[in-house]
């Protein structure tokens, strides 16, 4: 499970980014013919997203396949695992198109994607863990379910963990937890997080590069 | 004893009926309808044999030493209207009813079977449904409950009872029962010397097994699955727990075993299998834990409060999300030769034993016993990192707290 | 064919282009001249629509460009530094723009004219500098548009390939062809331009036939005419 919650994100970003730099030629050849540019940088998101979604879901699926999962009940968790490590991927690769088009500097462009990657993988949590402990007088079930909504990873990892019925051990907060999460009205709620999660990189990175001189 | 008394009773067939020790046949159609009737006309050491059939009736008084014998499981309906069976002599034997419907009330615990003030009684193959209490022993010395079967289907703890209950009875057999769907499974309150071995409680909605004030006893090989808790064993001494299973007590508040207050306890041969919490233990002094397995708890052992001079040895730790959780950095207590599924150390000098201590409890657990929220991080990167330096230095956990000598094998 | 209003374009603080007002009539060969970073590429980009400016707009066939992307149909463009995807083949290339633009095309000839037939087959990341540029000049020519923009076509090619190269030009011009042309080399501008524009600071700072350079600067050959263009007033 930490593979798809650390490592998809991780590949997500590295490969957004080498790939974007890697096909700047490329993008400025095609920028000279007569194609509308969203199409562009859409045509290249989508392929560098969509196969490595595609990679994923054949990678774990088809050992899981042969494993004779289909005939178990675990399908349900186990679609939901590939649907959000879908998800992620698609996100981390935005937002590393994103950092890669705002810097024309290829090193800073690679750290600055690290970088977030990091900060939505250990150091959000370091700061949640933080405040947590630092608030813990106060009621937190609030904040600790807002601050997981709003990091893509964190959320995943509670969907998943929630769906593996690990929840018991949450105790009293993974109850309310299980609770928000664990009705199809919080699945909702989560997916349409993660979904513009998706969307709103993907519509900064048109947005910029309609703006952007080459 | 049935063996006995059968034989008691072709006795008196073969030398006449005049004495004695007879046998009275009840049945819908014969001229004895009702088991009340049948004890009134009965005496001492008699044997009442109860033929297949539908008795309804309640509050049936045995103030004599009879055997009832039930053939094909007759059945006694109470109707919900009150306690069926109370026995208040000594050498009493049930065998072989089925009793259901038993009253519920908010005042009285109305029980199946209810002993009371007596001893040398036996309770053997008797099937209990729709019960509030099943087994009442009351000050009750001397007796053996076996091989029962008690289904209940109790929905809240308010309105249910326990499947068997001992309240001052000491020196009490209870053998091959199966418990489900009551309160608690078993309930001992100021009981001493009781035996509990080979019973199966389980989907219970409170404990499957539940120690109050009760000393000397000894309870192997049961069962306890599924219950809101496994066993809960408070304010009580030199309990013997071995061989048993606790298998998916799974819930918030869920746990395999809890120690309240325990001292001088053996716990050893157990098997804690899928539960939140393995072993919850508060203010338990002077247990030797040996010889378990915690297999895929939430947290193995979870000590809380005071605990001393405890001793863990030969344990099998597998894949538990944490193995042990202290609230304190003070430790007195001694983990030896264990064997950890997340030790990573390594055996140069091959002698089994691993060449780095272990330690057991993560900087994770440390945390989440201060602040509870913190508990939705539980499989993040971040955690493991910290575990990790924690690991190498620790600095809130006890470094005390460490098995200087982890197996590299399962210990058999 | 183009006209260019008040064109403005920073880069950060740099300010590169300051008010360009240029109009340029339809057939003709026009060369864009100017010092290194006085906005020549720049310019040309803007009007590809890859540069945004920041300021002012751009028509091309009385269409503006802002927001519109169809109007490069009409352009053929002939990038200054070959930048290629090294990962693709010569001919996959050429058939992947083929593909794009969707127009007929002349690919054989112009690969036989700067003899590519035996690159064809070979990865872009493994030609030099200059194979690479006449694969360039392939895309750039092989399709029949009216306005033609060839930054920089000189580089790094060889005498033989050089003279194509003109005559190519030429037979362009002759079709009725606009063509905009920047490089550095003068002799090839003298040989192929009829028109000058000269960029100075983001400004245009002279604009006319190459014989009204030289009375303008009284110089006899173009290189000092364009050397001496600073010292003069302005013409525009």
């Amino acid at each position: 499970m930490n593979i798809i919650i650390v490592l998809v994100p991780l590949i997500g970003t590295i490969f957004g980014v080498m790939y974007y730099y890697n096909s700047k030629e490329f993008i400025e050849l095609l920028l000279a013919q007569p194609i509308k540019r969203s199409s562009i940088f859409l045509g290249q998101y989508l392929g560098v997203a969509g196969s490595l979604t595609l990679s994923l879901v054949l990678g774990l699926g088809i050992p899981f396949l042969l494993y004779g999962l289909f005939k178990s009940d675990a399908i349900f968790d186990f679609a939901l695992l590939l649907v959000t490590g879908a998800f992620l991927t698609m996100i981390f690769t935005a937002l590393s198109f994103n950092i890669a088009l705002s810097n024309e500097n290829k090193i800073k462009g690679f750290g600055y994607a690290v970088l977030l990657w990091l900060f939505l993988a250990v150091i959000y949590d370091g700061l949640f863990l933080m405040s947590l402990i630092i608030f813990k007088e106060y009621p937190l079930d609030t904040f600790s379910l807002a601050a997981t909504m709003f990091n893509p990873i964190d959320l995943s990892r509670t969907l998943i963990l929630l769906k593996l019925d690990i929840s018991a051990l949450l105790g009293y907060t993974g109850a309310i937890f299980k609770q928000f999460f664990g009705t199809n009205q919080g699945l909702i709620i989560s997916m349409l997080m993660l979904l513009l999660w998706t969307v709103l990189p993907i519509w900064r990175l048109v947005f910029i590069s309609k703006k952007k001189d080459f | 004893m049935k063996h006995f008394l059968f034989f008691l009773s072709l006795v008196n067939v073969i030398f006449g009926f005049s004495q004695q020790d007879k046998t009275i046949t009840i049945c819908p159609d014969c001229n004895v309808k009702t088991v009340r009737e049948g004890i009134k006309m009965a005496s001492d050491f008699d044997t009442l044999l109860i033929k297949k059939g539908t008795y309804k009736e309640f509050n049936i008084l045995i103030d004599k030493p009879l055997t009832l014998l039930g053939e094909d499981f007759p059945v006694i309906d109470g109707e919900d209207k009150g306690e069926i069976i109370r026995i208040a002599s000594d050498n009493v034997t049930v065998d072989g009813l089925f009793i259901i419907n038993v009253g519920t009330s908010y005042t009285s615990d109305y029980a199946a079977i209810r002993v009371v003030k007596s001893e040398n009684y036996l309770i053997q193959n008797v099937v209990l449904e729709k019960l509030f209490f099943g087994i009442y022993l009351e000050k009750s010395n001397n007796g053996k409950v076996y091989h029962n079967k008690i289904i209940g289907d109790a929905q809240d703890e308010y309105n249910s009872g326990n499947g068997i209950q001992l309240w001052y009875s000491h020196n009490v057999e209870v053998d091959r029962n199966i418990i489900q769907g009551v309160r608690d499974g078993i309930y001992l309150e100021f009981s001493d010397h009781v035996t509990i071995n080979n019973n199966t409680s389980a989907n219970n909605l409170r404990y499957g097994l539940h120690f109050m004030f009760s000393n000397d006893d000894v309870y192997t090989n049961n069962v306890f699955e599924n219950n809101g808790a496994g066993v809960a064993v408070m304010f009580s001494k030199r309990i013997k727990m071995i061989g048993n299973t606790f298998h998916k007590n799974w819930g918030t508040a869920a746990f395999g075993m809890l120690l309240k207050e325990i001292n001088d306890a053996e716990i050893s041969g157990n098997t804690f299998e899928e539960n939140t919490i393995g072993i919850n233990i508060e203010g338990s002094n002077r247990i030797e834990y040996k010889n378990n397995d915690f297999i895929k708890n939430g947290w193995a052992v979870k000590v809380l409060g005071a605990c001393y001079t405890n001793t863990f040895t030969k344990n099998n730790f597998l894949y538990n999300s944490f193995d042990i959780s202290y609230n304190g950095k003070l430790n007195d207590n001694v983990f030896n030769q264990n064997y950890w599924s997340d030790y990573t150390g390594y055996d140069l000098d091959k002698n089994g034993v691993g060449d780095v201590p272990y330690r057991p409890v993560k900087l994770f657990s440390y945390i989440v016993n201060q602040t509870p929220e913190t508990i939705v991080l539980l499989r993040s990167l971040f955690m493991d990192i910290i575990d990790f330096s924690e690991k190498v230095s620790p600095v809130f956990t006890p470094d005390n707290l460490l098995d200087a000598n982890p197996l590299m094998k399962k210990s058999l | 064919m183009i006209q260019i209003e008040n064109l403005h374009k920073k880069f950060g603080k740099n300010e590169v282009l300051k008010g360009v007002d240029l109009n340029i009539d339809e057939g003709g060969i026009f060369a864009v001249l100017g010092p290194n970073g006085s906005g020549k590429t720049t310019l040309i980009k803007s009007t590809l629509g890859m540069v945004i400016p920041n300021k002012g707009s751009i028509a091309v066939s009385g269409m503006s460009i802002k927001k519109n992307w169809r109007y490069r149909k009409d352009i053929n463009y002939l990038p200054q530094i070959a930048n290629f995807p090294g990962n693709l083949k010569v001919r996959e290339l050429i058939r992947m723009i083929k593909d794009l633009r969707q127009m007929h095309s002349e690919e054989e000839k112009l690969i036989q004219l700067f003899q590519l037939e035996p690159f064809l087959g070979k990865k872009l990341s493994t030609l030099s500098g200059g194979t690479k540029q006449k694969v360039n000049l392939v895309l750039a020519f092989m399709f029949d548009c009216p306005l033609l923009v060839l930054d920089e076509p000189t580089t790094g090619l060889d005498p033989a390939s050089l003279i194509s190269l003109k005559e190519l030009i030429q037979k362009e011009k002759e079709n009725g062809k606009t063509i905009l042309i920047t490089s550095h080399i003068m002799q090839f501008v003298a040989e192929v331009a009829e028109e000058i524009i000269y960029l100075l600071e983001g400004r245009i700072y002279f604009k006319g036939s190459i014989e009204e350079l030289k009375t303008k600067t009284n110089q006899a050959d173009l290189e000092h005419a364009i050397a001496a263009i600073a010292t003069i007033p302005t013409y525009v």
